[in-house]
């Protein structure tokens, strides 16, 4: 485990071994996100309220999802640059900043078309919008103070800690349904119940999360690989890359 | 054990960020519960029966329309009805446009006053819809399923 843990630390092995995963990982997203696209918008029935609008969702969740847990692991990788001082943990929380909000903001941008024609009304001051909104802002934030921080090593330990600071807003967007009368309806599938929702509109919801999720890792990979060229490169090993 | 770092100033190190989350944790916990009402979205029946919500002032109820209350105006779009958490019921006025998921045992969030009479002028509705998905084949099973179970009753 520790032996791993610390290969993987290194950024020649994580080069080596995502360029082995990566042609996996990007099939894998265009697959899911085309069978379970295709599945949620044709093949699923509409909703007896909704009609065909709830198709919205087949966006609009799996994104919401995302935004949470790339910011965990964002996070989880800050912590561990902070305690270990690795270098791909840097990389990792640095490449997924921009990820994350892109999902955010995709989150909130399907939910605010979806809320005009269901709810009437485009944005509302609730605890889940707030909460998601701040969630953009903690990844703003994340990416401006990289920006403005020159050297690396300063910048990923200032980033972590703001990254761990807004941990707590990962359970407040989870339990804003519960804890406060929110416009928001509460989770259709994250809950100890069983998923409420018509077994044939769920399947294509988490394959397109799972389109999601392979995506991220898609795109963390190649963004993370650039990375580590670019920081690596006055080493031998990447200098040999780049003559072959 | 073997999870912790071996290395003390590690340890340290992990045990900062896990008092610097909780004590972070904790503060936003105290604060909001301090805030719960102005986090809370809008007062139910019940609340603003009993004189919790603020009178002269907007705010927000919710709750679900009451079955066979919505009455509509013939030469405006006004409309009344009452809003009830199955407890008390407050009756509403609105004049406007409904949102298309506004029926009778629909959960709704209206924004506006309280008049002195007790009725509550809305200028805004908004549907709420729960977080139920299912084909309207479905629905209609259910519906009837529960219908038999009443005359069965009978």
């Amino acid at each position: 485990m520790w032996l791993f843990y610390h290969k993987l630390g290194s950024p020649r092995y994580f080069y080596n071994l995502s360029g082995k995963l990566l042609p996996w990982f990007g099939w894998l997203t265009l697959l899911l996100i085309l069978v379970g696209g295709y599945w949620g918008l044709v093949l699923a029935p509409p909703d007896y309220q909704q009609g065909d609008s709830y198709r919205i969702i087949y966006i609009h969740v799996p994104a919401a999802w995302m935004s949470l847990f790339v910011y965990i692991v964002m996070a989880s990788a800050g912590a561990v640059g902070l305690i270990w001082k690795m270098k791909m943990a840097d990389i990792v929380a640095s490449c997924s900043a921009p990820l994350g909000a892109a999902f955010t903001f995709l989150a909130l941008v399907t939910g605010s078309l979806w809320g005009k024609p269901m709810w009437g009304t485009y944005w509302v001051w609730d605890a889940r919008l707030t909460s998601e909104l701040i969630l953009l802002f903690l990844y703003l934030g994340f990416i401006g103070l990289e920006a403005a921080i020159d050297d690396k090593r300063t910048a990923a330990n200032a980033c972590a800690v703001l990254a761990l600071v807004g941990v707590v807003n990962i359970p407040i967007i989870h339990y804003s349904v519960e804890w406060w009368n929110t416009l928001h309806q509460g989770s259709t599938v994250t809950r100890l119940d069983k998923p409420a929702m018509d077994i044939n509109m769920l399947i294509p919801l988490l394959l397109m999360w799972l389109g999601f999720m392979f995506y991220f890792g898609t795109s963390l990979f190649m963004r993370a690989r650039n990375e580590v060229l670019h920081r690596e490169r006055d080493t031998t090993w990447v200098k040999e890359l780049v003559v072959e | 054990m073997g999870l912790l770092p071996k290395k003390a100033h590690r340890r340290k190190k992990l045990g900062l960020i896990v008092l610097m989350i909780m004590g972070v944790g904790v503060a936003v916990g105290m604060v909001s519960m301090a805030l719960k009402e102005n986090i809370n979205l809008f007062f139910s029946p019940t609340q603003v029966v009993g004189g919790e919500a603020p009178m002269n002032h907007n705010f927000r109820i919710g709750g679900l329309v009451r079955t066979g209350s919505v009455k509509r105006s013939n030469d405006s779009l006004e409309v009344s009805f009452d809003v009830t958490d199955t407890a008390k019921n407050l009756p509403v006025i609105y004049t406007g446009i409904l949102p298309d998921l506004f029926r009778e045992g629909q959960g709704i969030v209206a924004q506006g006053k309280l008049r002195a009479d007790g009725t509550f002028v809305a200028s805004e509705v908004l549907a709420k819809h729960d977080e139920t998905y299912m084909p309207p084949e479905a629905a209609e099973a259910i519906k009837n399923a529960q219908k038999m179970q009443a005359t069965l009753k009978e």
